[in-house]
């Protein structure tokens, strides 16, 4: 039977795999429904790529990725921002290598190729070896769909996907409220921290939205803080925090609902830790209202924001995730700042950040370890499933009309892998 | 290390073996031995930036003073972290010194780091290239700053649950 007849039979339908209280082991381990995700999901919806200020003027650009696949964000000279795969339309070679940067072309450097900043294919050497007239219209770089929310920039290869705005739905005021850490100024990437884990994406996923682990897998950082700002984090001891469902698989897990509005409660004490930074300020003549806006503002925001499927808003940072393969997850914890704000206050954010994430944070590692332990204990007892039911029948119901948890709730991961299913069907 | 005189030029010999002994207290994972090896004004960097000398304006994987190495120790020792509790287990070496500067009582030494970690059965491998500089005192010598170039800083690197 030649090839093209043989019958493949119908896609297989894992959306059974998320069972709304619990999910499957094989959503951890099977190759196959990896395969399927990033086709139904990544290939399909709304994926984070980077923020504008990695591509700040005409001509910088940077690599980035959707599920497994390389992309290069360019700024062209019009300033319109472009996402295309980073491949040659000849056979295949990257264009780029370089993590990021300025040009004014991208070359690839097997055959000489040359895009434009816009992806449009510009020259290629020797075109009298093709019949005819070379179509250089047809062999641009293969484009993606762009979409740009408060400085955070997503792109689909679905050029039929529903408006980002759309996507973001909910998420979109916490999008804004979690800007204001900018303090007035601009939100800018100060660096990122970088790290691979041997796990599978969506316990990535799960943890953004996970309060309950806290205090557990992250005593020896909470130890490591004087008091004031250790109360700050007790939250699983405090009664008012709640992991709200906010549709289309995205959720808010509130730890410090005094944090957040960072415009609110500007006339608080200002805490220990920053008493310095606030006195500083204040000597290079920032009046009282601008010194405790920013000095607010470099504490960062009470609430992680997770959206399906790869970015978090989390407390003062970007946690991104990209699946390598079905075992395998890459995470970057992206360190934000303000743009043409105080040096102190700027050098503040990068020092708390580094105190908490990355590949030596007091924090991360421990959360690496956990998260492979989860990987690993998969291997066993497939038949087995994983227990997202905390919270459920004590939920409440939000102004949207959906689920509310207390702060320990498993409310965001349901939420998660509802819209998982809805995608997976 | 107490024969050492503050004025004196630091010799290359006494030198590796003060770095060797470093990296040994580093291997059996001994904080306690490794805090007192420093200037209490000593940084210890690692960046993520492979081309600034500006560690302060530049995010890091770490950026210690002394208050943040000791609770640094008090972390990897204190038996809550789970992630070094146990931590890995790991083998270094220490070569390829070059001087790159000397004065009386004052040396800066680069050499080259290979590590080879090992937990869950699985086995990693990082390099990087160090920088120490390195000042007699009445006690011996000690590091008046550490920096640690780790290839791809910039890249995809894993969690790490040690020190280099």
């Amino acid at each position: 039977m030649p090839l093209e007849t043989f019958p493949t039979g119908p896609e297989p339908d894992y959306s059974g795999n998320a069972k709304g209280d619990r999910v499957t082991t094989p959503m951890y381990e099977d190759p196959a429904i990896f395969d399927a995700e990033m086709k139904k999901i990544f290939e399909t919806t709304w994926v984070w790529v980077g923020h504008e200020s990695e591509v700040p003027g005409k001509g910088n650009f940077k690599l980035s990725w959707v599920g497994t696949q390389p992309v290069i964000i360019s700024r062209d000279r019009k300033g319109e921002v472009h996402v295309f795969v980073n491949r040659c339309r000849h056979r295949a070679a990257t264009v780029c290598e370089v993590k990021k940067g300025k040009t004014s072309s991208f070359q690839c450097p097997y055959h000489g190729w040359g895009y434009a900043l816009d992806g449009s294919l510009r020259a290629i050497p020797y075109p009298e070896g093709y019949a005819g007239e070379f179509d250089k219209t047809e062999f641009g770089l293969k484009p993606l769909k762009v979409g740009i929310f408060c400085g955070m920039i997503f792109a689909s290869f679905n050029f039929d996907v529903e408006p980002l705005e759309d996507f973001l739905g909910n998420a979109k005021p916490w999008i804004e409220l979690f800007m204001k850490q900018g303090g007035g100024f601009p939100v800018k990437v100060l660096g990122e921290h970088q790290f691979k884990v041997p796990m599978n994406w969506k316990i990535q996923l799960e943890n953004t939205t996970d309060a309950y682990h806290f205090p557990i897998v992250h005593k020896s950082f909470l130890q490591s803080l004087d008091g004031e700002t250790n109360q700050t984090f007790s939250f699983m001891d405090d009664d008012d925090g709640y992991v709200e469902d906010l549709g289309n698989g995205h959720s808010v897990m509130v730890m410090m609902p005094e944090l957040i509005d960072l415009d609110e409660n500007l006339d608080a004490p200002i805490p220990e830790r920053f008493a310095k930074l606030a006195e500083s300020l204040a000597a290079q003549g920032y009046e009282d209202a601008k010194v405790r806006k920013i000095v607010r503002a470099v504490g960062g925001c009470g609430f992680n924001l997770n959206m399906f499927p790869n970015i978090a808003c989390s407390l003062s940072f970007f946690r991104v995730l990209r699946p390598v393969s079905v075992h395998e997850t890459e995470i970057r914890h992206v360190a934000l700042g303000m743009d043409g704000g105080p040096i102190e206050a700027n050098q503040m954010r990068m020092r708390l950040h580094e105190h908490f994430q990355g590949p030596m944070g007091f924090g991360s590692p421990d959360d690496a370890e956990v998260w492979e332990r989860v990987q690993r204990g998969s291997a066993g007892a497939g038949d087995m499933d994983v227990m997202v039911h905390r919270g459920l029948g004590l939920e409440k119901q939000s102004g949207n009309g959906l689920p509310v948890g207390d702060i320990s709730a498993e409310t965001g991961m349901r939420s998660a892998y509802a819209k998982w299913k809805e995608m997976m069907a | 290390m107490k024969d050492v005189l503050t004025d004196t030029e630091i010799t290359l010999d006494a030198a590796v073996k003060f770095l060797w002994q470093e990296a040994d207290i580093l291997d059996r994972h001994d904080y306690a031995a490794w805090l007192p090896l420093w200037t209490e004004d000593g940084m210890y960097v690692i960046p993520t930036d492979t081309q600034t000398t500006d560690f302060a304006n530049s995010l890091n994987i770490v950026y210690d003073d002394a208050e943040m190495r000791r609770m640094r120790a008090a972390r990897l020792s204190g038996g809550f972290s789970i992630s070094a509790a146990p931590p890995a287990q790991c083998v270094r070496t220490l070569s390829r010194f070059v001087i790159e500067d000397q004065a009386p009582g004052r040396i800066t030494l680069r050499s080259a780091l290979h590590v080879i970690e090992d937990k869950f059965g699985r086995q990693r491998l990082f390099a990087a290239n160090v920088t120490h500089e390195l000042v007699a005192t009445e006690e011996g010598l000690k590091i008046a700053g550490k920096v640690v170039h780790l290839l791809n800083a910039d890249g995809m690197l894993t969690s790490i649950s040690y020190l280099f």
